[in-house]
């Protein structure tokens, strides 16, 4: 099967003055259309400059993106980004946030009342519609996340990024936002690759999880398939077999074999 | 031995499966009278307050200035002289000998004129220091030197460009409000958070929606800072200006008031130009409020 993502050894080097920093080192992965992919890793691992690299907004220093094998560098709509804290823009209502991305990608193929009809069907995709006429100040974190995975689904990328997206929120929430994220994939078969440093949370998600090692010069310690059938139930899990084996090997990873030294 | 453990999972079952009661609460209104009656309580914990302190200040400035010889004169007595001002604001007569509302129309017209210049000059000016690092270099020490020029320094040498009294007076207020805007529009697009700008990358707007759509609402908060710093500056220096100038306006009106020996018409004139200052700085406030619809500063 030919890659969909294919990252093509990315080195990145951060310099400032005289210092220089390897921040990753030889990053070769390969994703496929419709696939689930995590990494996980330590705080500073440079995981969120990996994703960043994928998204455009960074170079990488050596080594590239391939989407479709087409090289990527620059940002673009076929990489929506679902930033970890929502980055919805203040000023603009729920509708306008979404409809921003919206009008940019289908201004030539899409009239007005069809842009208006897609924004509201994905706001409806991730159960927002009922307050699209309410501004960010106005909701709750998660439901703002909601809106931000809304505004990047509606784009309609051809790899979603996920940024550590239900980092910031409370427990209850993130396993309800889990749960829609899930069934999101699964019906609509995109291609997702998510940063995350919960472990539940990759193993749950994913078809694959990518570990990395720590920086510097962090690179990919092991990729470890989750072979559980979708759809995926979280009480059905919390026994399977499986489930806490792939738990367990992500667990003896970060905290075994990758002990995050810095930590105190 | 397994009856136990499905009882259990009957007992956890059971909650969902029944739906608990709504308990509908009908709201109960409080009688009108006594929303007045709070509406007139809130006004007057704002208002009397100040309209104390006013009377106590007017009645000390009373007593201090009514013994004879005073160099100034009293509240009754400034009353007294300048009625036919604080009657009339409208008589024209020709010439410079005009009603108060001329003087200040005339004021607030040329302020008008020099503050918009300085609005659109300051926040493009402002927009291209902030947003170019080379543009800071070379500007910004120009702008901190340029903006401690006190506003009467420039009037002569803008009746040396201009010729005329009026655009050296626009020109002066141009000048004297355009720093503030300038400097507090720089610092606005320089705090724009950079997720913005990554939202604005991967969407794809190009310079001009980034423009439109991120810089100016994101900025907004820090622009109107500048803008209502601007607007009381040239306030400040309209009437300066106008006192050298001459012609229709506040300023002139002091001064010739003075020459005259008018005191009352002064003191007068005084608190015209106080309330005017007051009321722009509100209107620039109010402007401010709606623009950025409360939620700028999230």
């Amino acid at each position: 099967m030919t890659a969909y993502l294919k990252l093509d050894h990315i080195d990145k080097v951060f310099t400032r003055g005289a210092a220089t920093t390897e921040v990753l080192k030889e990053i070769n992965l390969t994703i496929e259309k419709g696939e689930y992919v995590s990494i996980i890793g330590h705080s500073g691992c440079g995981k969120s400059t990996l994703l960043n690299i994928i998204a455009g907004l960074t170079n990488a220093t050596t080594g590239g993106v391939l989407l479709e094998n087409r090289e990527v560098n620059s940002p673009g709509p076929d990489r929506a980004v679902v930033f970890q804290n929502h980055s919805l823009l203040p000023w603009l209502t729920v509708y306008e946030n979404v409809r921003l991305g919206v009008d940019k990608v289908f201004a030539r193929t899409k009239s007005r009342a069809e842009r208006d009809a897609w924004v509201l069907h994905n706001l409806n995709l991730v159960q927002m519609a009922h307050a699209k006429d309410k501004r960010p100040s106005e909701i709750s974190g998660g439901m703002k996340q909601r809106v931000g995975i809304a505004r990047a689904l509606a784009m309609e990328p051809k790899v979603l990024l996920l940024d550590e997206p239900f980092g910031a929120l409370d427990a209850l929430t993130r396993a309800h936002l889990q749960d829609s994220v899930m069934a999101l994939h699964q019906k609509l078969g995109n291609t997702i690759l998510m940063i995350t440093h919960d472990v539940d949370e990759a193993v749950l998600l994913s078809d694959r999880i990518v570990m990395m090692t720590n920086g510097p010069s962090a690179r990919i310690g092991e990729v470890l398939e989750v072979p559980l059938v979708r759809p995926r139930k979280r009480l059905e899990l919390a026994t399977n077999t499986t489930y806490l084996k792939c738990r367990q090997r992500v667990l003896e990873f970060l905290y075994e074999r990758h002990r995050f030294v810095e930590a105190a | 031995m397994n009856i136990p453990a499905t009882k259990i999972e009957l007992e956890i079952a059971s909650p969902a499966a029944v739906a608990a009661p709504v308990v509908a609460l009908t709201p109960k209104r409080p009688p009108r009278t006594e929303a007045y009656a709070r509406m007139a309580r809130e006004t007057a914990v704002r208002v009397i307050p100040p309209l104390v302190v006013i009377a106590l200040l007017t009645l000390v400035w009373e007593l201090v200035c009514r013994r004879a010889g005073s160099a100034l004169p009293p509240p009754s007595k400034v009353f007294k002289d300048t009625k036919e001002l604080i009657l009339d604001p409208f008589f024209d007569h020709g010439g410079i000998d005009k009603g108060l509302f001329w003087h200040l129309s005339a004021s607030l017209q040329r302020v008008a004129l020099g503050y918009s210049l300085s609005a659109i000059a300051g926040i493009a000016l402002g927009v291209l220091v902030g947003q170019s690092v080379w543009a800071m270099r070379g500007l910004d020490p120009l702008f901190q030197v340029l903006r401690t020029i006190p506003p009467l320094a420039w009037l002569p040498l803008s009746l040396a460009a201009f010729r005329d009294g009026q655009p050296s007076a626009i020109f002066v207020i141009f000048i004297t409000s355009i720093w503030p805007i300038i400097i507090n529009t720089a610092v606005g697009i320089r705090n724009i958070p950079q997720d913005y700008r990554n939202v604005a990358a991967v969407v794809q707007l190009n310079p001009l929606e980034f423009f439109a759509k991120i810089m100016i609402p994101a900025a907004a908060p820090y622009i109107f800072t500048g803008l209502r710093i601007g607007i009381g500056l040239s306030w400040l220096a309209i009437v300066a200006a106008e006192m050298l100038i001459g012609g229709v306006g506040i300023g002139f009106f002091i001064w010739d008031a003075w020459n005259s020996s008018h005191i009352s018409e002064i003191i007068l004139a005084l608190f015209y130009v106080g309330i005017v200052g007051f009321v722009l700085d509100r209107v620039i406030a109010g402007l401010g409020k709606v623009v950025t619809r409360g939620t700028a500063l999230n």
